[in-house]
């Protein structure tokens, strides 16, 4: 495999050649530790499935708070790409009162904007908007041109708020910043940290949690919810699908952080950790295993017996009405193959569900993760810092002197950290079998070739690669945007993920592909005989 | 539904609320999409790309391979020289295609690259093209965005070698590929020679086979753009989106340009046959005409269900003008007619039209949705007509909704269909008289169900 690997890297330039091959590995258990090259730099000319800071910041994070009004400061592009476009489903919940979710605010900026500061126009808009709207906060997300033409942002957000008496928030989150979407969760949960996060005291129940990186595509959130509420769980906030900014700011009261999307929000659960002592759970609402999993780990946390009791009778009743639907959907996926490429943590997350039909995941790649998303957080001392990374701001905090506690005794935390991984994740290599490749930012060149060396049933990944793997004749499942489907998370999501993979495979298009007059002869009989 | 959006209209100087436009790049790589095997590419921040292509993904459900200079904050700080040169090398070593055409970003403009010196720099292979449009983002829409690389076309490739010809430049305008299939069939029922370009048929509605390939069969090829220099006219159809580029091939090749309105309804289509006829010297064949008479009686036979209600249509100004005037042809009263593109020339336009017809409708350009929504809320109206973006509006009023123009996100085949020629009006009077009647049927109580209407 590897020698066909090479085969596939030799074709590019030299240059591009030396580059790639670091983001390219076979798992080999005998050689672990192994090491990728991951959040680089993407080649310049390379048709990269990568997006910008500000897609992360505004489009990912900021975005889903149904209960602000988010500005993006630019051209009109940006907010227009961003609105509506990633599925975060949020409902008008009673006594919320704002879901601005279905509006896009730009401040247009214009040629005069550009050569004259756009300064002026960004606060006569904040100024509409708070007339307009009324809103309790304000987000502004910044676009390339704001910091080429020195807009402060900054400025105009401190002197808005004083102005109209409303949290405005800004995010420099222009989009050449960092080499992905990745620089833009960071400046977005740096942003939410510093600004709302800490800022409320509602009182809170027994056994509070925040859900952190779950977006609520196609109402996964709201599955996650269901399950939790059933056991028993208060949940104080969720970042950031169906969220809100008045919610998030009394997430340093939860006694536990669940972390769903590590790459997008470990910043903030470190940040919690490190401030108010809240440990985080890595738990995976995506397939039915670990979904179990993740349901025992946080009972176990809190170690009450209720709880337990209450998760295994939820879990066992949940798998009784399930299991004969899966079967049936097995039947038809067993056997098959999955290449995913995914996101920051997707490609990890779904490799269960596809196992769980039979699938085998032969190749599975990021888009923007980093090194510690791949082979576990064991690295991050050792990642290197560039002059990429080094731009965006690490805050560190340290322990709140009035609010800062510790929910286990140190015993009882050094006793479950056997049993489970408390604050850890341990990357996506290690679920990984033998002789599968990982693949980091890869690109329409090597999905090609790699579609043509490992002839994969299925190819889960986002819009931009769908529609090519159409075209090879092959299923290609959206695992950011379900397809319009969903939730696939949970029990019942799973049977929905499950239902959609065995359709796609069996729909009869693949089996019209070839007209009858390619795969037979078209004369026959007496014709062909007075042809001849 | 849009619960925020209050019936007082508040005027706003500063902030846009759900925009009726996007920004010039997009429009640029739709229009490179239509030249044969051409790779569109955008210098600038990576991000910018990845949303042009995955919001051309959407409307027409279909692989956008298009490359980017990924600039980092250095490369934003010291300039993108490097970073485009880079590019142009890796893409014809890695893709190879026959042309690479070049737009700029908001962010490349602000910090003033200068894109010729750099093509100038680059290492091109023997015999394949680089072209380059300026497309600052922070001005005009993606409707200039694409005038803007027809405009490039012309700069760059056509070419008059002093040898004459009677053939015709079709420029279609931003339309989906269905509408240029549709173009080219009445062209060649009318044994035409044309040359259509940008022509995204082929590229953007290919068919599935197994096999893939990155560059589909069809697209405009770049000899035939070269040549179109000695075409003997250019036929732009929607002013907004082709005429620039008809009047700079008229500059720089003296090839007599003609503007037409996109043929949308019977007169804009009676105009496009009348001058493909003139400058051509063929008639309009009785396979044309018998199309023609089929929509006439159409609209005899159903005007009933439409003829006096009002409509609200907004999207990209040619295909509105186009639709206002086909809206009228059917008797039916175009109320609000908005564009996110700015210029005044459209509201004149449009506005000239309603007065004639003796209609009392608002025009507006360079508007957005929300504002929209508003004029909805205090006057509404019968039919919405425009893009997805208006489903939320249709909800939030109780405004049923025509699907057309760009882009059209949550329902497939829309791209493969006209709605230009006779047939593409025949196609929009089945829309709209069906909208129309299902808001009757659900309408009414059991004993007005009725089984023929």
């Amino acid at each position: 495999m590897k020698e066909k690997i090479k085969k596939i890297m030799e074709k590019y330039p030299a240059k591009v050649f030396k580059n790639r091959k670091e983001h390219v590995l076979v798992v080999n258990k005998c050689e672990a530790p192994q090491m990728i090259m991951a959040d680089a730099r993407t080649i310049p000319g390379i048709i990269t499935e990568r997006g910008c800071t500000y897609a992360g910041c505004k489009g990912v994070v900021v975005g889903p708070l149904k209960d602000t009004v988010a500005i993006t400061h630019g051209p009109i592009g940006c907010g227009y790409y961003s609105w509506l476009t990633r599925r975060n489903r949020a409902r008008n919940n009673e006594g919320e009162g704002y879901n601005f979710l279905t509006y896009c605010f730009s401040t247009d900026m214009q040629e005069k904007d550009i050569i004259f500061g756009g300064e002026n126009k960004l606060k006569q808009a904040i100024g509409e908007a708070v007339e307009i709207f009324k809103p309790r906060s304000i987000m502004i997300c910044a676009t390339c041109p704001v910091g080429l033409i020195g807009d402060d942002i900054n400025a105009v957000a401190n002197w808005a708020e004083k102005e109209f008496d409303t949290q405005v928030i800004a995010f420099s989150c222009e989009g050449y910043k960092g080499v992905s979407q990745s620089a833009g969760h960071h400046i977005a949960n740096n942003g939410l940290f510093k600004h709302v996060i800490g800022t409320g005291d509602e009182p809170v129940g027994e056994y509070s949690v925040n859900i952190l990186g779950e977006y609520n595509i196609g109402g996964d959130g709201w599955e996650i919810e269901r399950l939790l509420k059933t056991v028993g769980y208060h949940i104080i906030s969720i970042m950031s699908g169906d969220g809100s900014v008045e919610r998030l700011r009394n997430a340093h009261k939860a006694h536990l952080n669940l972390v769903q999307c590590h790459r997008s929000t470990n910043y903030t659960a470190e940040l919690l950790r490190a401030q108010y002592g809240t440990d985080w759970l890595k738990i995976n609402f995506l397939g039915i295993e670990s979904t179990v999993q993740s349901l025992r780990d946080i009972a176990k946390y809190f170690g009450d017996r209720k709880l337990i009791d209450r998760t295994e009778a939820l879990i066992a009743e949940e798998l009784a009405i399930i299991q004969p639907e899966m079967e049936k959907y097995r039947k038809l996926c067993q056997g098959k193959t999955a290449a995913l490429f995914v996101g920051g943590s997707r490609a990890n997350h779904f490799q269960g569900p596809f196992k769980e039909l039979g699938m085998e995941t032969v190749l599975a790649g990021f888009e923007f993760a980093h090194r510690d998303d791949y082979e576990g957080r064991e690295v991050i001392p050792f990642i290197k810092e560039n002059a990429d990374n080094k731009n965006i701001e690490n805050i560190v905090v340290g322990p709140d002197r009035e609010r800062y506690r510790l929910v286990l005794s140190r015993e009882k935390y050094e006793q479950l950290n056997k049993e489970m991984s408390l604050n850890y994740f341990k990357g996506m290599i290690k679920i990984m079998d033998d002789g599968s490749i990982v693949v980091d930012d890869i690109n329409h060149y090597e999905i090609e070739s790699f579609m043509k060396l490992l002839k994969p049933d299925v190819f889960g990944s986002g819009i931009k690669e769908k529609y090519v793997i159409h075209k090879m004749g092959t299923l290609s499942k959206q695992l950011h945007s379900y397809d319009y489907s969903g939730p696939f998370a949970g029990f019942r999501g799973a049977v929905i993920f499950a239902r959609d993979v065995a359709m796609g495979l069996t729909t009869p298009a693949w089996r019209l592909i070839k007209p009858k007059w390619k795969t037979g002869p078209t004369l026959e009989g007496d014709f062909i005989r007075e042809v001849v | 539904m849009l619960d925020h959006t209050p019936k007082e209209c508040i005027e706003r100087k500063a902030l846009v609320i759900n925009p009726a436009k996007t920004c010039q790049p997009l429009g640029a790589t739709y229009a490179a999409l239509g030249i044969h095997r051409c790779l569109p590419h955008s210098h600038g921040s990576q991000g910018c790309q990845m949303y042009f292509r995955s919001h051309l993904n959407r409307h027409f459900r279909e692989p956008v391979e298009a490359s980017t200079s990924s600039f980092t904050e250095g490369a934003a700080v010291f300039g993108g020289g490097a970073n485009l040169k880079t590019s142009i090398k890796n893409i014809f070593s890695i893709y190879d295609p026959d042309i690479i055409a070049i737009h700029t970003t908001c962010l490349s403009e602000t910090i003033g690259d200068d894109i010729p010196t750099y093509i100038a720099q680059a290492e091109v292979p023997e015999g394949k093209f680089v072209i380059h449009a300026n497309t600052p983002s922070y001005v005009g829409s993606h409707i200039v965005g694409f005038s803007n690389m027809v405009k490039g076309m012309v700069k760059y490739l056509c070419n008059n070698n002093g040898n004459p010809n009677r053939k015709i430049n079709i420029i279609p305008g931003f339309v989906n590929p269905g509408d240029m299939r549709e173009i080219k069939r009445i062209l060649k029922a009318m044994e035409i020679d044309f040359t259509m370009f940008p022509d995204t048929s082929g590229v953007l509605d290919a068919p599935l086979t197994g096999d893939y390939t990155m560059f589909p069969a069809g697209g405009a090829r770049v000899e035939d753009i070269v040549a179109a220099g000695n075409s003997g006219a250019t036929l732009a159809l929607g002013g907004f989106a082709s005429g620039d580029g008809a009047f700079e091939l008229k500059k720089k090749c003296k090839v007599p340009a003609k503007v037409l309105q996109t043929p949308i309804g019977i007169n804009a289509t009676d105009e496009l046959l009348m001058a493909a006829s003139n400058f051509s010297g063929r008639e309009i064949p009785a396979e044309l005409e018998e199309e023609r008479g089929q929509v006439i009686d159409i609209m005899a036979d159903l005007h009933q269900h439409y003829h006096g209600k009002r409509a609200a249509i907004f999207g990209d100004p040619d295909i509105l003008i186009g639709l206002a005037a086909f809206l009228l042809e059917l008797g039916m009263i175009p109320k609000y007619v908005l564009t996110g593109t700015p210029g005044a020339l459209f509201k004149k336009e449009v506005d000239r039209m309603l007065q004639e017809a003796g209609v009392d409708g608002r025009v507006i350009s360079g508007g957005d949705l929300f504002t929209l929504h508003q004029l909805l809320k205090n006057e509404p109206v019968d039919l919405l007509m425009g893009t997805t973006y208006g489903k939320y509006i249709s909800r939030a009023e109780d405004i049923p909704l025509v699907r057309v123009g760009f882009p059209v996100m949550d329902r497939g085949v829309h791209s493969y269909l006209p709605i230009v020629g006779y047939r593409g009006a025949m196609r929009l009077v089945e829309m709209i008289s069906n909208t129309l009647l299902d808001r009757v049927d659900r309408d009414a109580p059991d004993e007005n169900m009725e089984l023929i209407m």
